[in-house]
């Protein structure tokens, strides 16, 4: 039984055909959402090449996410950073069986278009690349394929999941190597959650109202939130883990699973490391266990990262509207 | 009788969905008993019934095989462990799998059940779908059918009873005490599925 709040019932996502004679519907909310809890304890692993994403599969990805430039690379180089060649994904597609992700620009409707007609099975409107659309995000109503966004608070999270966003990410920030912002952003959202929690458990309606307006989301879906005591979708962790220690502190955290993305390829053991992430992520709250995967890397290997007072560039301040 | 426990493989996917939906389950039927996830060799030997759950079959299938849980599991359904798998979990069971586009590939699984399945059978996401489906074991009532990146039943050997078809593609089967299904249970809000194996383990645990 999962969670269907805030569902946009007539959307433009959902189609009906038919198997044999039998009547189906494709793009509803249950199969959109139910695909990430498919994902729930799993590691997600970012790749920009057909060899990558065999090594993350072989290591035990749930999923792989392709870019053109891994984050870390796309600080480097600067300049305006779109989606992956479509030739890249789809042969990334063509040669692993789990599933394929791709990011889009934040707002960018035909890149994500572009994305699900292709076959991709999850979209990433994600901060990595530079927004197509300074104000608004896309209308992920209007999609078949799933959507995952970033969110540093729970208003943010909320708000994309009215967009029809299926999954939530914390933001971090990408390409640093640095789990300090992840960390921030899972604990504002929790702490977020209790505030509502309690307001609930009050039983004091208007304060709920009036906490649903300041979150700018409706008060429906804050009421979801704060009966359920968490996010009313899947929520992984993201933006700066690149070590299996930092995969289990995100669990720890209430986290449902672990984006990783320079922190595997921009290392030089990443084999290894992907093994011992999706150790970690899985046995977290066994501390032995983290141990041993915490050994089966080697920290003079792990990408050097960047301190994130220093950074001229920050991803996770584009669309946060 | 001691208290029935039913153990929810808990490596990747959707655990905490199939414990919910078991408790709910339980309670219903009226059962007292208790649900737990489980992943250590210990875990596995103390349960009465096990649900294996859909998420990523390499995975759930490799951090098994890593820990060395997946013979211990594989002899307890041997012995006649009442099991339930749903998606991952019916790959899991299957005698043999493939993937439909990429055929045969290396994964580690039980193979305890006499069935070959098709991963992916009707595609990627974007054709994952929902469908009313008959399971007259369970009764007349249609049953909420949730398919993501669903696998197919292409072969069932004569030990299988197929007890849900979707035109002519088989998506649930029984071989004695495990059942597995293509579609997601623990997504809905119908635990008929759930009580089916909790019958089967009462029937098991407690033989009158």
């Amino acid at each position: 039984m999962i969670s269907l709040v805030a569902a946009v019932k007539q959307s433009r996502g959902l189609h009906y055909s038919e198997i044999e004679g039998v009547e189906i519907k494709r793009g509803t909310v249950l199969v959109k959402r139910g695909f990430a809890h498919m994902l729930k304890h799993g590691v997600i692993m970012d790749v920009t090449s057909v060899e990558q994403a065999q090594i993350a599969e072989e290591a035990g990805a749930v999923a792989v996410m392709v870019l053109d430039k891994l984050p870390y690379d796309v600080r480097r180089a600067g300049g305006v950073a779109r989606t992956a060649s479509l030739k890249v994904i789809e042969e990334v597609m063509d040669h692993v069986t789990i599933p394929v992700m791709a990011k889009c620009r934040i707002g960018h409707t035909y890149e994500a278009r572009v994305l699900e007609t292709i076959g991709v099975d999850m979209i990433d409107e994600s901060e990595v690349l530079t927004p197509a659309d300074e104000e608004r995000h896309i209308w992920k109503w209007d999609f078949t394929t799933p959507f995952v966004c970033g969110a540093r608070d729970l208003g943010e999270a909320l708000r994309r999941i009215e967009e029809g966003a299926s999954m939530i990410r914390t933001k971090g920030e990408p390409g640093t190597g640095n789990v300090a912002e992840a960390v921030r952003h899972i604990r504002i959202v929790n702490n977020e959650i209790r505030r509502l929690r309690a307001i609930y458990e009050s039983g004091d309606q208007q304060e709920l109202i009036k906490a649903a307006r300041e979150l700018k989301v409706s008060y429906e879906l804050a009421l979801e939130t704060a009966r359920l005591g968490r996010l009313p979708v899947v929520n992984f962790a993201a933006g700066g883990i690149a070590t299996p220690a930092d995969a289990a502190l995100m669990m720890s955290l209430g986290c449902d699973g672990i984006f990783v993305g320079s922190g595997i390829f921009k290392s030089e053991d990443p084999l290894e490391r992907a093994r011992a992430i999706v150790l970690a992520t899985a046995f977290y709250n066994d501390p032995e266990s983290v141990a041993e995967a915490q050994e089966m890397i080697d920290e003079k290997k792990s990408m050097v990262g960047f301190d994130i007072k220093a950074l001229e560039l920050r991803m996770q301040e584009r669309g946060t509207t | 009788m001691s208290k029935l426990t039913i153990g929810v493989l808990a490596f990747q996917g959707a655990i905490e969905e199939h414990i919910a939906m078991t408790k709910l389950a339980l309670e219903e039927m009226g059962i007292k008993g208790s649900v737990k996830p489980v992943k250590t060799i210990e875990e596995i030997r103390a349960i009465q019934g096990l649900i294996i759950p859909g998420g990523e079959s390499t995975v759930i299938g490799r951090l098994s095989s890593i820990n060395q849980t997946l013979q211990v599991i594989k002899q307890r359904i041997y012995d006649g462990l009442p099991v339930l798998g749903t998606c991952a979990g019916l790959i899991l069971l299957a005698r043999k799998v493939y993937d439909r586009v990429l055929g045969e590939t290396q994964q580690p699984t039980l193979g305890v059940m006499d069935v070959v399945v098709e991963r992916n059978a009707f595609g990627r996401q974007r054709e994952s779908f929902e469908a009313e489906l008959e399971i007259p074991v369970i009764g007349d009532k249609k049953f909420p059918g949730v398919f993501i990146r669903a696998p197919a039943i292409k072969e069932a050997g004569p030990q299988v009873r197929v007890l849900s078809k979707l035109g002519n593609i088989a998506v649930a089967a029984q071989q004695g005490h495990i059942i597995g299904t293509a579609f997601h249970p623990e997504l809905t809000d119908d635990t008929r599925i759930h009580k089916l194996l909790i019958s089967m383990t009462v029937k098991a645990y407690a033989p009158s």
